[in-house]
């Protein structure tokens, strides 16, 4: 009994409140997950973007901050299929997605835009590090091994794939292939980012998202969410890792453990400074952008006040007004921008302008998502999302607040492991 | 004859017989056939004749396993009331699945209300189902080819390769597509083609009472419904998506959309 009554719930009819007059089929059938779906992959993007800045166009200040973003956009790339997998209602037929792409739907492009960007991404890295790799195993392999460092040492050869050479010249066409790996990697990432916004975009059927501006909004913000996490995770794990230091605690100090440097407390608080300011200079470029482009869409619908415009409306400036004016464009943008452009920048004002913008560029996908499906195609009804905190099926759990936080959960601990393979913070002299 | 000369020469060959060969179609008698069959599903809609029973709901979710208590189903009728100020009021409580039996009009979140007879200058109902488009938006976006149009002009969904992303529930202009509660993929009304491709009937116009509900095939000239399309002044829903429905309504109201 209690079987069937759970079957009889449609999808979507757990978190929808429907208000006057609604077609019966519509629900807020794409919730949380693809809300997060556009936010994670835009992390990706924008982390890559930022270590491209160094890599491609050799901005020097950027040079210890684009290796650690470099290796958090990898961290973070699984996890930009994870809401997709939890949101789909067959996820072991996911796969399909690779095997019969239909060609005329966006979202089958996933795939190959996917994995030719993880491609990228993995050799660049492999790039980047290789000498680091082959110093560690000629290094673990002359020494007594303890624990740990016998494993390191057999993923150390693996992942080397039997390239050992660091003569100078293969360390320059190493240089070489990261600077066009990198260069490469700008217009893929910005076209798997882009790409998730044109699958909003396209939709013909949703007068809110409906825009050719949407994947060019949606790059920019992903640049803007991509760096402003970086800033936000540089400066906390460097505060991570001062705090080890102090106490001698390896474990989050991998090259450390790798002993290949030696640093001291205030050489890390001055390269935390430095970098995290030079890096909100960046930000600031790129929010000016995004925030430029999503008011162009706003006057611009509302100028040309097509027969939707009316129901928008009342959207945008009644229903979600709070989200919209206050939580996205006031608190998500117009104060960090304060913020970030006040003088005698700290790290820690940064860091916090850096919450502000991720929190602002989250709500503006929010906005989009669930904003886009908060109005009736009858154009005469409205639909209100409630986010289900407390799960009691496994849908609520996957479309709730449980599967949100497992997916902004999870490029961290793929980070922690990820950073003891390939040292995030490892500087050397070595132009990379 | 040296290397260079050879890729020279093979180069030139090569243009100069893609240019002459691209000239040539290879020509497939299916596709020929597919581009003008002399069968198309049409349906036709006459509102004059509606009168919000909800037999056809009723009957397309006995015939379609459509669970009876799921706040979704394949066909709804809309009743619309148009007061004597211009203010539109519509609704379609459970699809009308129990039929219109109330004057209440059901808003929803804002609990029902009442139109005093006489405040009412028009009311109505409005059958809808899928359009079956020509150039149907869930065909489009649908990332695994899991929904399909047939040759006969009619859109349908493979259960079993359907993967539930959802994506042309949010492509259909229409509304007319949800997600089966115990299926779990994209499901949406099918023309009953597993009737009318054997000769019979759809279930909602076999249910219909006042024959306000109609299946045909339009490229035959001497069927009714392509008879009532050619000569009679009929609408079709939201042309402005460029989808091409292919379900004609005769009487639709400008507040229909």
């Amino acid at each position: 009994m209690v079987e069937q009554v759970a079957q009889m719930v449609v999808h979507g009819e757990a978190w929808t409140i429907k208000d006057l007059f609604v077609l019966p089929n519509e629900y807020v059938y794409w919730s949380i997950q693809i809300v997060l779906y556009p936010y994670m992959t835009g992390l990706v993007a924008g982390a890559f973007v930022l270590s491209s800045l160094y890599h491609v166009f050799g901005v020097e200040k950027l040079k210890e901050i684009a290796r650690f973003a470099l290796v958090f956009s990898f961290a973070l790339l699984p996890v930009a299929m994870m809401p997709l997998l939890l949101h789909l209602q067959q996820p072991f037929r996911g796969i399909h997605v690779m095997m019969t792409p239909h060609f005329t739907s966006a979202i089958s492009a996933f795939g190959i835009v996917f994995l030719t960007y993880a491609c990228i991404v993995a050799s660049e890295i492999w790039f980047v590090y290789r000498k680091f790799i082959v110093e560690s195993i000629d290094r673990l392999e002359n020494k007594q091994r303890r624990g740990i460092e016998s494993l390191l040492l057999l993923v150390y050869k693996v992942i080397s794939l039997g390239a050992r050479d660091i003569s100078p010249e293969a360390l320059e066409s190493d240089h070489k292939a990261v600077k066009f790996l990198a260069g490469l990697g700008i217009p893929v990432a910005c076209f798997l980012h882009g790409y998730a916004g044109f699958i909003f975009g396209s939709v013909k059927a949703n007068a809110l998202w409906m825009t050719p501006l949407m994947p060019v909004i949606f790059i920019c913000s992903a640049v803007v969410s991509g760096i402003a996490l970086c800033i936000l995770c540089y400066a906390i794990f460097m505060w991570l890792r001062r705090w080890a230091l102090k106490r001698g605690k390896t474990f989050f100090l991998p090259e450390q453990v790798a002993g290949t440097m030696e640093i001291t407390d205030s050489q890390l608080r001055d390269m935390q400074d430095y970098e995290t300011k030079m890096t909100s200079k960046y930000l600031l470029i790129f929010m000016t952008l995004a925030i430029t482009l999503e008011l162009l869409d706003i006057i611009f619908r509302g100028y040309t006040a097509v027969k939707s415009w009316d129901i928008l409306r009342e959207v945008i400036y009644e229903h979600d007004f709070v989200k919209i004016f206050v939580l996205q464009y006031g608190i998500g943008n117009a104060l960090p921008f304060l913020m970030l452009l006040l003088p005698g920048l700290t790290t820690r004002r940064a860091c916090v302008a850096s919450v502000l913008v991720l929190f602002g560029v989250l709500m503006m996908r929010w906005n989009v998502v669930i904003g886009g499906q908060a109005f009736s195609l009858s154009f005469a009804g409205f639909m209100h999302y409630h986010l289900p905190i407390i799960p009691h099926d496994i849908e609520t759990f996957k479309e709730g607040m449980g599967g949100a936080l497992l997916v902004a959960a999870t490029p961290f601990v793929i980070f922690y492991f990820l950073n003891m393979i390939f040292p995030a913070f490892y500087a050397e002299d070595e132009a990379h | 004859m040296k290397r260079r000369e050879f890729l020279k020469k093979t180069a030139v060959f090569i243009s100069g017989a893609s240019v002459s060969l691209s000239a040539l179609e290879l020509v497939d008698p299916k596709e020929v056939l597919a581009k003008n069959p002399d069968l198309r599903w049409g349906f036709l809609v006459n509102t004059y004749k509606c009168v919000g029973c909800g037999m056809c709901v009723k009957a397309c979710k006995i015939e379609n396993e459509i669970p009876w208590d799921a706040n979704v189903t394949r066909t709804w009728v809309e009743r619309y009331v148009i007061t004597k100020e211009g203010k539109v009021l519509a609704d379609s409580p459970k699809g009308a699945r129990d039929g219109f039996t109330s004057k209440l009009i059901d808003r929803a979140a804002e609990g029902k209300e009442l139109v005093p007879d006489k405040e009412i200058a028009q009311a109505f109902f409005v059958p809808k189902l899928c359009n079956h488009c020509t150039l149907p938006a869930c065909v489009q976006v649908c990332p695994v080819g899991a929904t399909y149009s047939t040759k006969d002009g009619v859109v349908l969904v493979d259960r079993k390769w359907c993967i539930g992303c959802g994506y042309c529930i949010m492509g259909c202009p229409y509304g007319v597509r949800f997600f089966h509660p115990v299926v779990h993929t994209a499901d949406k009304c099918t023309f009953c083609y597993h009737r009318i491709s054997k000769g019979g009937n759809t279930a909602c116009a076999q249910a219909c009472p006042f024959g306000a509900r109609r299946i045909g095939n339009l490229r035959d000239p001497n069927d009714p419904v392509a008879k009532a399309v050619l000569t009679e002044r009929v609408g079709i829903l939201r042309d402005e998506y460029g989808t091409k429905p292919n379900v004609y309504y005769i009487g639709l109201n400008k507040e229909v959309h």
